[in-house]
């Protein structure tokens, strides 16, 4: 101290109380819960899934096939709604090979993320989903794919009722 | 270059308490194939700039704005988003036209607040972080506090914000579009749950599901499409501080400020005498009675008295909200300004249906984005131009 002050006023910090944040930051937890309609063309497309189905929704005017369905065509704004059911074939169209989590973390075996041009669809219109049952180094664009679905009671109606799409043939 | 700019379309989804047989999305389209049909334009031909407004904690989407060209029509066209209410879009559609640069110009707005299953949470996280939420309070004390405030420095009664809720439920009961119509009392009003005092239940909209789009043309296209074009006379926005320890309480300072601006390019010097009728913002009944005062179409404190002798009721001599409101037709979150101006546009084509006023030419649509917010906006529109002609 000096000759002037013997102590000075207050507390003083510690690194623990910097470590446990009780200063310099407020912490806080926000609940935001949703529950989306999934409206006519994404419910319909939602349903199909569990049925073990995918269905994609037609454009007479454009002359096209798109999926996922929608209840409009982007493209001339005419109503959609003539579904039709595709194979669940298709064509890789570009794929990551993922070596972080949705939460960080890192992983030595890759998720693939993957937009799949579907059998059926004109012009290609592809579906975002995961390849699996494939070594990385063999993937490719261009590479020929299937739909691998969960059992039929173990369907939801959701887009991970298809596990992920695997190479049509094996190598 | 055009310096007037025209409603020419308007279309509409809704509004009920929920909508669980479609998306958004196509609440949207519905909502927007009715405003092209009306304007008779093509979207991927003839508009060139596309508007909306939205907020991501309302859709549970981070850069919802991305999300919002197909369904109007506007996939790889100019397209933006405002975080803000219905009218603070309609003010940029009318800035963009206003340039020279874009002829048509589509504005839209939502609400699907039947899907945010939190929504007490979303707008409490509107609160500062720091100094108001570790408090715990409930976001609708915010209105609990002002109506305290304004009804002390005003006069206003209990009962006078009874009335608000009573006429405009029975408005809504004219309008096919709303969700809340009802006959109430005003003792119904004044014996339902306190909530934040002095505010009761039924002094609080309660939301709804909905879709409102809106076609926008300078003054030539304007004229070329529409048998009946309404004109944006003026238009003005404003806020007061969002400190909730040092903003003005008692009065709607924003939608002074808003008023003025658009007063000003409207060229209205008395309010009061050149107004027909009105829509503004009643999210809580005393809002009503603030507003009016704020817009300045009745002197401080005359607002209660004026609602309790009929005065806004729609036989009245200022009509305020002849829609039913927020409280009759369901609070449309961000879509809530637009919901004011669809019925001034319905009211000055003549298309009000059994709710029609008679001879109206001008109008006003005032918005506010609700609690925690000082955020208001104010149009007053025409079937007239300048009062010159039609």
């Amino acid at each position: 101290m000096t000759q002037r002050i013997a102590s000075y006023p207050g507390t003083a910090l510690s690194e623990e109380d910097i470590e446990r944040g009780r200063v310099l930051s407020i912490h806080d937890r926000l609940r935001a819960d949703y529950a989306w309609d999934a409206g006519l063309a994404i419910g319909r497309y939602l349903d199909g899934l569990k049925a073990g189905q995918i269905l994609g929704v037609r454009c007479e005017r454009c002359d096209r096939t798109v999926v996922p369905p929608r209840a409009f065509c982007e493209q001339c704004f005419a109503p959609m709604d003539a579904f039709v059911p595709l194979a669940g074939v298709g064509t890789v169209n570009t794929f990551s090979l993922c070596y972080v989590t949705w939460d960080v973390k890192r992983i030595a075996e890759p998720l693939i993320p993957s937009v799949i041009d579907l059998d059926g669809t004109s012009p290609p219109a592809g579906i975002m989903h995961l390849l699996g049952g494939v070594a990385t180094d063999r993937v490719r664009i261009g590479m020929r794919v299937r739909a691998v679905w969960k059992p039929a009671r173990a369907r939801e109606g959701a887009i991970t009722d298809i596990r992920y799409f695997k190479p049509l043939r094996r190598g | 270059m055009n310096t007037s700019v025209g409603i020419v379309g308007i279309g509409w989804t809704g509004f009920r308490p929920v909508t669980p047989e479609a998306s958004y999305k196509e609440l949207v389209y519905e909502a927007a194939v009715r405003a092209y049909a009306d304007a008779g334009v093509d979207p991927r031909r003839d508009v060139d700039s596309f508007v909306t407004v939205s907020e991501d904690f309302h859709e549970g989407t981070s850069i919802f704005d991305e999300y919002v060209p197909d369904q109007l029509g506007g996939a790889q066209r100019p397209v933006h988003t405002i975080t803000g209410d219905g009218l603070h879009g309609l003010a940029a559609a009318v800035m963009q036209i206003l340039t020279g640069r874009f002829r048509i110009v589509v504005v839209e707005g939502h609400s699907k607040a039947s899907n945010i299953l939190t929504l007490p949470h979303i707008t409490a996280y509107a609160l500062d972080p720091i100094l108001n939420r570790p408090l715990h309070a409930n976001p609708l004390a915010v209105a609990g506090l002002e109506a305290c405030r304004y009804m002390h420095e005003s006069g206003a009664t209990r009962e006078q914000c009874a009335a608000v809720v009573v006429k405009n439920r029975r408005n809504a009961l004219r309008n096919p579009a709303a969700a809340y119509g009802a006959d109430l009392r005003a003792e119904d009003v004044l014996v339902s749950e306190a909530v934040a005092s002095p505010i009761t239940r039924l002094e609080i909209s309660d939301h709804a599901d909905g879709a409102i789009v809106m076609v926008l043309a300078d003054d030539e296209t304007a004229r070329r499409l529409s048998p009946h074009p309404v004109w944006m006379r003026g238009i003005g926005w404003a806020n007061d501080s969002p400190s909730l320890e040092s903003r003005c309480w008692a009065r709607a300072a924003y939608a002074e400020q808003a008023a003025a601006m658009a007063y000003r390019m409207a060229g209205i010097g008395n309010p009061a005498e050149e107004i027909q009728f009105a829509e503004v913002d009643d999210t809580f009944a005393y809002k009503e009675l603030q507003h009016l005062e704020a817009l300045g179409l009745c002197a401080q404190g005359r607002a209660g008295p004026l609602t309790v002798e009929g005065a806004t009721a729609p036989d009245g001599c200022l009509p305020v909200n002849v829609s039913g409101g927020s409280l009759g037709i369901g609070h449309l979150l961000d879509a809530s300004g637009l919901a004011r101006v669809l019925e001034v546009v319905l009211q000055l084509r003549g298309q009000a249906g059994s709710r029609q006023l008679g001879d109206v030419y001008t109008g006003l649509a005032q918005s506010w984005r609700g609690v925690p917010t000082t955020s208001g906006a104010v149009a007053v529109l025409s079937s007239r131009l300048s009062g010159r002609e039609s």
